[in-house]
Formats: structure tokens, C-alpha cells, sequence
């Protein structure tokens, strides 16, 4: 599998850290409550077929990447700069 | 039908026409007391001690493809009983005793051979660490023994002992863990099952839990709807889209585990060897292939194939640890889908939903757990309580808190384990 870092082009996985589904992007507020945390820090929707996770390209920039990809396929189909995707939520 | 050396030489002097199918192909029927999602290892043993401890024999296992397609049918088939941690410790210690008695109690050769395990350490602090896992597992009963260097040459003279980067320094030698033939472990828990009235449907697969005001009612399949007073999901990687259709969401992420095997060889490693540091863990299969992983994937994915990092990987910690091997041609690999949760370890028990239960979370462990897995959920679906074995195994140590059980130490987070 190789991913394309925004910044860096089409690289080796082994290039990146896998932090895991990009829930971070919907971090709860700090006094949301027990269970929206508990939702946020271990469940997870562990989809087959598209998700969006998180990834760090720590072997090259250094920036933290979501991808959108396929679990079955490993088909990688969008990549951006989790700072962009946090802004286009916002 | 009993299997025996008498009736194995008797059918071969005639023929071999005496020979019956292991258990029959059942229409499922309308109404069970009780259904298990899933005909891996966990669901059959689950289904066999449902029907053999507790009397529930109108049941079903609903399996969406074949008997043994999946994990269960492929795997490096190492059964040992060397936690540490509580919780862990009783748990595989029970599966362990429960293996031992398992050929004769299933009258089936499943070929566990408990040939020793060892788990090789390459510095002080990795000596006292296993040292210490080594008392902990003596305090439970089972048995340990701290080798040095020459202790594990007389064991593994072939392994790299002076390799500059992780001289070996000893081994904690688990002389009752070993192996045994994965897919006649399901086919015995299936029989055994169905001479015991159990249904075993194949090719049925679950579309929908059907839930009426928080009890549950049944399921619907392939095969058309199915009234249960209780349904178990017992689906392993899969388990986050069964427990979907109950409107659950799981503290698990799948992802893969890859495996390797060689040719045929003649007999040369007579162990389970496991080298942690290079997350690697070899051993030779009765038809002489080399069995051998590593670590996983580490990315969520359902492709049932791996990449080329971790193959990679694998082979090199292989050649760091016993460069002998460089030569066997590797015959296949294959990857799993492993239900992964924060803690690394897995859930047996109740949900919100009244008559739901849930099996999974077994991340990269499952095979060893078969028996004592299917034994804690039976007696949970039969009497309401968690078994002394599985007290610890609770769906809501996450959300709490209380009660993670981090056998790696490494902290309760998805990436982790």
C-alpha cells in the first residue's frame, strides 16, 4: 500500500505511523460528559469497505495526513492534510 | 461412528466404505433456544458445551460459509497457557486443562502435541520480566522454566546465539505449550456438537438481530428468519458489523494478521519458538512446512491479504534468529482478520439488549481460547453468570476504567496492540 502525502507526493506506507479512525477530528469538549469520551477514546465503527483514518508521515514531513481509503480493498482514495480537513469542518 | 485404531485398520482392510459424514446438513429450523452467530472454533465449542454441560440441545450454530473457512481453519495453531496478567491467567490456564482432555473427550485427533514453548529473552531486564511472568504462571498453577543461554542451546543449538544486535540470553520454557491441527479442532467440536442434537447450518449467513423492546427475538439470514431466545455473535473480525445490526458499536478495529508457511522439511525445529523482540514466532507443522508470523499489519483492514512491510519484516527477524531457514522456499501466506480492542484482550459477555451475548476481541490470540472461550460463554448463556474463568472479560472495562486487562503494558488504545 502506498499513500500520497499532500505535501510530498506518493509514498511508501512505511513511511507513515497509523494512528488509527480519524474520530480525532470530533474530539469531544472537555466537559461533554463520560460517555461521549468513552464513544470517542474506544468505540469505533470499524467499517468494511471506506473509512477515514489517521496517519503521520513521521519518515518524511511530518505531517498528520487523513486518509480516505478502502479496508477491502486497500484502494487509497483521497488523501489531505488532517489541518485542512479540521478546517473544512469547522 | 468412533474413531479408534481398530476401526481405522478394519476400514482399510474393507475398503473404506464404513466411513460416515462427521455431522449432518441440517434445514434450520423455525425456533431455537439459543443461536451462535458464527461456525469458527469459539461458535462450535460454545455450541458443544451449551449441549453437553448445561443440556441445551436445541440450538443452532449459523455459519455464512463453511465449517473451518475461517481463522479458525488457518492459523500458527499454538496453544499455551503463559499470561500473567489475573484476569488473563485463570482464563488459559482453564483452556489449557480443558485441551489436554480434548482428543478423548471429542474422540477425534486433533493432534495437539504439547512439544514446549520458548520464549527466548535478550537482556537483563527482559530476565527479569520473564522471571517474573515465569512465577506468575507456577503461582498459577501451570508450569515455567527459566532457561540461560546454554539451557536454551541444549533446546535450540541452530538459533543465532551471538547475533550482535540481540544475543541471546536465555528462554522461559513452557514445556505444556505446543501446538495442535486447527481445522480437526473444529471439525471435532462440530461433530461432537451435532451427535448432540446441535444444528450446524452452513452457508447461512445473518442479515439482521431482530429486537423487540430490548429482548431479543431472533435473527434474519440468507436462509430466511430464525426465532431465538438467545443469540450469541460470536464472529471474531467481522463482529463489528454483526453487533451493527443490534445497534451496537464494539471497542474493536479490525485488522490483519499475516502468516507463512514453506515447504515440506524434514524434521528440524521441534519447539514453538517465539523471538519477541523481533516479533516473530516459528514452528514445523507434522507435514514438515515451516509455520511462522509476526506482528500485524497495524492499519484496520478486512483484505484478508497483507502487504509487503510486515512480509518483510517477518522474514528478516527470521533470518536474524535462526539464518538455517534462509534456504526453505516459503509455500503461501495468507492474512486474518483479527478483532482487535484498546487492551489487547477479549469480551465475553451480556449487552444492553436482554438475551445478546457477545464473544469477540480475541485480537491475535483466538486458537488457544477455543475451549475455554466456548466453556465461559455456554455456562454465561446458560445461567445468566459470568464463569470464575471470565469474570474479567467485561465489555464495559472501557468505558469505566475498571478492570483493563493490558498484558503487553503498553496502555488501552486502539494502535496498540
Amino acid at each position: 500500500m502506498r499513500l500520497t502525502c499532500p505535501i510530498c507526493g506518493e509514498r511508501d506506507r512505511r513511511e507513515f505511523y497509523y494512528q488509527g479512525d480519524a474520530v480525532a477530528l470530533r474530539r469531544p469538549a472537555p466537559d461533554a460528559g463520560d460517555d461521549p469520551w468513552a464513544d470517542y477514546v474506544h468505540l469505533r465503527d470499524n467499517p468494511a469497505g471506506e473509512t477515514r483514518d489517521l496517519w503521520q508521515h513521521d519518515g518524511g514531513c511530518g505531517a498528520w495526513v487523513v486518509v480516505t481509503r478502502n479496508t477491502v480493498t486497500h484502494e487509497v482514495l483521497a488523501t489531505v492534510l488532517a489541518e485542512d480537513a479540521a478546517r473544512a469542518r469547522s | 461412528m468412533r474413531f479408534s485404531g481398530l476401526r481405522v485398520l478394519r476400514e482399510g482392510l474393507t475398503g473404506n466404505k464404513g466411513w460416515a459424514p462427521h455431522w449432518r446438513d441440517p434445514e434450520p429450523k423455525a425456533d431455537y433456544d439459543a443461536v451462535i452467530i458464527g461456525g469458527g472454533g469459539h461458535g462450535l465449542s460454545t455450541a458443544y458445551y451449551l449441549a453437553k454441560n448445561h443440556g441445551m440441545t436445541n440450538i443452532a450454530v449459523l455459519e455464512k460459509g463453511y465449517i473451518g473457512s475461517g481463522n479458525i481453519g488457518r492459523n500458527t495453531t499454538i496453544v499455551r497457557a503463559n499470561y500473567f496478567l489475573p484476569g488473563n491467567s485463570e482464563f488459559y490456564s482453564h483452556s489449557l486443562k480443558l485441551w489436554e482432555g480434548l482428543e478423548d473427550e471429542l474422540n477425534y485427533n486433533i493432534m495437539h502435541s504439547q512439544r514446549g514453548l520458548i520464549n527466548l529473552f535478550h537482556s537483563d531486564g527482559q530476565r527479569d520480566a520473564f522471571v517474573r511472568r515465569g512465577n506468575a504462571m507456577a503461582a498459577q498453577g501451570d508450569d515455567a522454566v527459566l532457561l540461560d543461554r546454554d539451557g536454551v542451546r541444549k533446546y535450540l543449538p541452530y538459533l543465532d546465539f551471538d547475533n550482535v544486535r540481540f544475543p541471546i540470553y536465555g528462554g522461559l520454557l513452557h514445556p505444556r505449550g505446543g501446538t495442535a491441527r486447527h481445522d480437526a479442532v473444529a471439525w471435532g467440536y462440530a461433530r461432537g456438537a451435532d451427535a448432540r442434537g446441535v444444528d450446524l447450518v452452513q452457508n447461512c449467513e445473518v442479515t439482521g438481530i431482530d429486537i423487540e423492546n430490548g429482548v431479543v427475538r431472533g435473527v434474519q439470514t440468507s436462509r430466511g428468519a430464525i426465532r431465538a431466545k438467545k443469540v450469541a455473535i460470536v464472529t471474531a473480525g467481522r463482529s463489528g458489523q454483526v453487533a451493527a445490526m443490534a445497534g451496537m458499536r464494539l471497542p474493536i478495529e479490525s485488522h490483519i494478521l499475516q502468516a507463512f508457511v514453506t515447504e515440506g522439511l524434514k524434521p528440524c525445529i521441534d519447539h514453538v519458538v517465539s523471538f519477541g523482540m523481533g516479533h516473530f514466532y516459528i514452528s514445523q507443522s507434522d507435514k514438515g512446512g515451516l509455520v511462522f508470523g509476526g506482528d500485524l499489519d497495524f492499519h484496520a483492514s478486512y483484505a484478508q491479504r497483507g502487504n509487503l512491510p510486515m512480509a518483510e519484516h517477518v522474514m528478516e527477524a527470521g533470518m536474524t534468529l535462526m539464518p538455517m531457514i534462509g534456504k526453505a522456499k516459503v509455500l503461501r501466506s495468507w492474512g486474518g482478520i483479527m478483532d482487535m480492542t484498546p487492551d489487547g484482550s477479549p469480551i465475553i459477555d451480556k449487552t444492553d439488549t436482554d438475551g445478546l451475548f457477545l464473544d469477540c476481541g480475541w485480537c491475535y490470540g483466538g486458537f488457544k481460547a477455543v475451549p475455554g472461550s466456548g466453556y465461559a460463554l455456554a455456562h454465561l448463556m446458560a445461567t445468566g453468570e459470568s464463569h470464575e474463568t471470565a469474570r474479567g472479560f467485561r465489555l464495559d472495562r472501557f468505558r469505566t476504567g475498571r478492570g483493563l486487562i493490558d498484558e503487553e503494558g503498553t496502555g488501552s488504545q486502539h494502535n496498540l496492540h
